[in-house]
C-alpha cells in the first residue's frame, strides 16, 4: 500500500556510498582546475550545479537513506536563501557568516516539520511537504511580512569583491572565487555525509528506511533518527539555499516555487536515490538538460525536458549512480 | 447568512471539480497502487481533444463520449508502450516519468492548440439556480455523484473490478490465482484516463480551456483524495467538497487570510486532519503484517 513509496527503494544501491578513496582523488583535482580553464560564464554554471548538488544530496538523505518522501525541499532552499538574504540586507551581517547560519534555521526547520511528519507515511507525507512547499512563496509575498522579506519584488544581496590579496597576485575574479568557496562546501558537505551514512547513525537511518518494525525491535529509536534526518537534510538543503542567495545576490519569492521541489526530487532520481556523489550528476542534469530542451526548441521544450526524462529513467532506471555500480560490476566480470 | 450561503454554495461548486478529479485520481491509485502525477494533464490533453471535435462541427454529446473512448485507449496505450518495459524499475523512477508526461502533455498541448485561452460549451442549460449556483455546477454534481456510483458498482460488483483491486493489492497473489495482472494495470490507467477525460471536460466550461488549467486543480484534486482517504472513491468526492468549502469559508471569513493565503490555509487544515486520522477520514486503516 502506500507505504511502498518508501520500502521498494533500489538496495543495490547502497554499493553507491562505498566508492573506493582514490577515486575521489581525481575528482577533486578536476573540480579545483576547472574555474581556470573554463570561461566565466561556464564557471558560474558550474557554481550552480555544485549548489544544487548540495540540495539534492540533503534530499537524498532524507529520501535515499531514511525512505521519507518529500516535495517540500523548495521551503528549505527557501528558508536558507531568505535567512541569508535577511541578515544581509537588514543585518549587514557579512555573508560568509550568513551560509551557516541559514542551514541552522532550517535544522531547526526540517527538525520541527519532521516532528508532526513521524505520523506521516508515503503518499500522505508527499501531501504534508507538498503543503509545505506550496506555502512557502505565499507566505514570502504575504502582506504581513513584506517589510522583512521585500513581498514579491524580494530582495537584493550585495556580495563583497574578492579579497585584494588573490586579486593582485592571481587575477582571481569573482565567479572564480565562488567557485572555489562553493567547492570547498560542497567537498565538506559531502564529507559529512558520507561519514554520517557509514557510521551507528547511517545504518539507523537505513534500517529504518528498510524495515522500520525490524529496526524499531532492535532499539533503534525510529522517531527520534526520523526527525533528525529531516533536520540534517533540510540543513543541506538550506545551505543550498543561502549560497544561492548570495551568489545569485537576488532572493525573490517566485525562485521558490513548487518547480524547484520537483527539480530536485528529478535530480536526485537522475543522479542515483541513495548513491552520495550521484547528486552531482543530478545537480549537472538539473541545469543543463532544461536549457539544452531550451535550445533544441523553444516552443516544445518542455515536451523535450519530458521525452528526456522519460529515456533517462529507460537507460538508467537506478540513476546515474545505478548505471555505474552497474557497468563497475560488468567490467569486473570480464577482467 | 445571505454570504454564508453564497460561499458555502461557490465552495460547493468549487469542491465539485476537485470531487471529480479526486475520483479520477482514486481510481488510477486503486488499479497501480500510486499516484499519477499526469493525471491532470491527461485530462487537459482529451479535453483538447473533444473540444478540437466540437469545433469541427460534431454534436456535444458524440465528441462527449468519443472523447471517452479516445482517453480509454489512450490511458490503456501509455501503460503499456511507455510503463511495461519500467515494470521493474524503482517507485522513485516512475514518479520521474509520470513528471516527464506532464511536461510532454503540457507542452504539445500548447504547440498543437496554442496557448489562448478558450471557451467550451457547457452540456447543461444557461442560468442559475436562485442566483447562488449555476446550473452547470448543479449539473456537474449529480455528474460526479453518477461517476461515483458507476465505480462504486464497478469495483464491488463485476468481476474485472475485484480483479483489478486484487492486482494493485497483491500482484504475486493475484497472479497466481490467475488474474492477468499487466492487463489490469492497462485497464486500470485506460478507465482513469477516461474518467479524468470525463472530469476536465465537466471542469472547462468553469475554469476554461489552456494547457495549464489543471495544475492547480491537480493539487486540489490530490489532497482531497488524501484527506477523504485515498482507498475510497467515496471519500474522495466529500474530500473534495470538503476541500472547496474550506478553502472558500478560511477566504471569507478570516480577514487576515484573505485570497493570498487561502491556497496555504487549506493545506494546513488537511495536514492537521492528517495528523489525526492518517489514513483519511474515510479510508481503511492498513495492518501490514510483519
Amino acid at each position: 500500500m502506500a507505504t511502498d513509496v518508501e520500502t521498494r527503494i533500489d538496495t543495490k544501491l547502497n554499493a553507491g556510498a562505498k566508492i573506493p578513496f582514490k577515486w575521489v582523488i581525481p575528482f577533486i583535482v578536476i573540480g579545483a582546475v576547472l574555474p581556470f580553464i573554463l570561461g566565466g560564464y561556464a564557471t558560474f554554471q558550474g557554481t550552480l550545479i555544485m549548489i544544487y548538488a548540495i540540495a539534492i544530496l540533503g534530499l537524498n538523505l532524507l529520501t535515499g537513506f531514511n525512505g521519507q518522501f518529500s516535495l517540500g525541499h523548495s521551503a528549505f532552499y527557501a528558508i536558507g536563501a531568505y535567512t541569508a538574504a535577511i541578515l544581509v540586507y537588514h543585518l549587514d551581517w557579512p555573508v560568509y557568516a550568513a551560509i551557516p547560519v541559514g542551514g541552522v534555521v532550517c535544522f531547526i526547520a526540517g527538525f520541527l516539520f519532521g516532528l508532526p511528519a513521524l505520523r506521516l507515511e508515503g503518499l500522505y507525507l508527499a501531501l504534508a511537504t507538498f503543503a509545505l512547499g506550496v506555502s512557502i512563496p505565499q507566505v514570502l509575498k504575504s502582506s504581513h511580512l513584506e517589510g522583512l522579506t521585500g513581498g514579491v519584488q524580494g530582495l537584493d544581496v550585495f556580495r563583497p569583491d574578492v579579497p585584494a590579496i588573490l586579486v593582485d597576485n592571481f587575477g582571481i575574479t569573482m565567479d572564480q572565487w565562488w567557485y572555489m568557496i562553493v567547492f570547498v562546501v560542497l567537498l565538506f558537505m559531502f564529507w559529512i555525509a558520507w561519514n554520517l551514512i557509514n557510521s551507528r547513525t547511517g545504518r539507523a537511518m537505513m534500517a529504518i528506511r528498510d524495515n522500520p518494525i525490524a529496526a524499531r525491535s532492535m532499539g533503534v529509536n525510529a522517531s527520534m533518527y526520523k526527525s533528525l534526518t529531516f533536520g540534517v537534510s533540510a540543513f543541506y538543503t538550506g545551505v543550498a539555499g543561502a549560497i544561492a542567495a548570495i551568489v545569485i545576490e537576488f532572493v525573490a519569492p517566485d525562485s521558490f516555487t513548487f518547480q524547484l521541489s520537483i527539480l530536485l526530487f528529478i535530480g536526485m532520481v537522475v543522479g542515483g536515490t541513495g548513491s552520495i556523489w550521484g547528486a552531482v550528476f543530478g545537480g549537472f542534469f538539473i541545469l543543463t538538460v532544461p536549457n539544452f530542451a531550451e535550445e533544441i526548441s523553444t516552443g516544445l521544450s518542455y515536451a523535450i525536458f519530458g521525452i528526456i526524462l522519460i529515456l533517462v529513467i529507460y537507460v538508467m532506471p537506478s540513476g546515474f549512480a545505478g548505471l555505474v555500480n552497474l557497468l563497475r560490476v560488468r567490467i569486473k566480470k570480464i577482467l | 447568512m445571505d454570504l454564508f450561503l453564497q460561499q458555502l454554495l461557490t465552495g460547493l461548486a468549487n469542491g465539485a471539480i476537485y470531487a471529480c478529479l479526486a475520483l479520477a485520481v482514486v481510481m488510477i491509485y486503486q488499479a497501480i497502487d500510486h499516484f499519477n502525477f499526469a493525471q491532470g494533464e491527461m485530462a487537459m490533453f482529451s479535453t483538447y481533444i473533444c473540444w478540437a471535435m466540437i469545433a469541427g462541427g460534431v454534436p456535444y454529446w458524440i465528441a462527449f463520449f468519443a472523447t471517452i473512448v479516445v482517453s480509454f485507449i489512450g490511458g490503456l496505450a501509455i501503460e503499456r508502450i511507455i510503463f511495461k518495459p519500467l515494470h521493474n524499475a524503482p517507485v522513485l523512477s516512475h514518479i520521474v516519468v509520470f513528471i516527464g508526461l506532464v511536461a510532454i502533455f503540457n507542452s504539445f498541448a500548447g504547440a498543437i492548440w496554442d496557448h489562448n485561452i478558450k471557451t467550451f460549451p457547457s452540456p447543461f442549460p444557461e442560468g442559475s439556480f436562485g442566483g447562488l449556483i449555476g446550473l452547470h455546477e448543479v449539473g456537474m454534481f449529480f455528474v460526479t455523484l453518477l461517476l461515483l456510483f458507476a465505480i462504486f458498482c464497478f469495483f464491488r460488483f463485476t468481476r474485472v473490478g475485484m480483479a483489478m483491486q486484487a492486482a494493485a493489492a497483491n500482484p504475486d497473489s493475484a497472479g497466481l490465482v490467475g488474474i492477468r495482472v499487466g492487463w489490469m494495470l492497462a485497464l486500470g490507467w485506460g478507465l482513469a484516463a477516461a474518467i479524468g477525460a470525463v472530469a476536465g471536460m465537466m471542469i472547462a466550461p468553469i475554469v476554461f480551456l489552456e494547457p495549464n488549467m489543471m495544475l492547480g486543480i491537480l493539487l486540489y484534486g490530490f489532497a482531497a483524495a488524501i484527506v477523504g482517504g485515498i482507498s475510497s472513491p467515496g471519500g474522495a468526492v466529500a474530500g473534495g467538497f470538503l476541500v472547496g468549502i474550506i478553502e472558500n469559508m478560511a477566504g471569507t471569513y478570516i480577514p487576515a487570510i484573505g485570497s493570498e493565503l487561502k491556497l496555504t490555509v487549506a493545506l494546513i487544515l488537511i495536514v492537521t486532519v492528517l495528523l489525526f486520522k492518517p489514513n483519511g477520514l474515510f479510508g481503511k486503516t492498513i495492518v501490514t503484517r510483519v
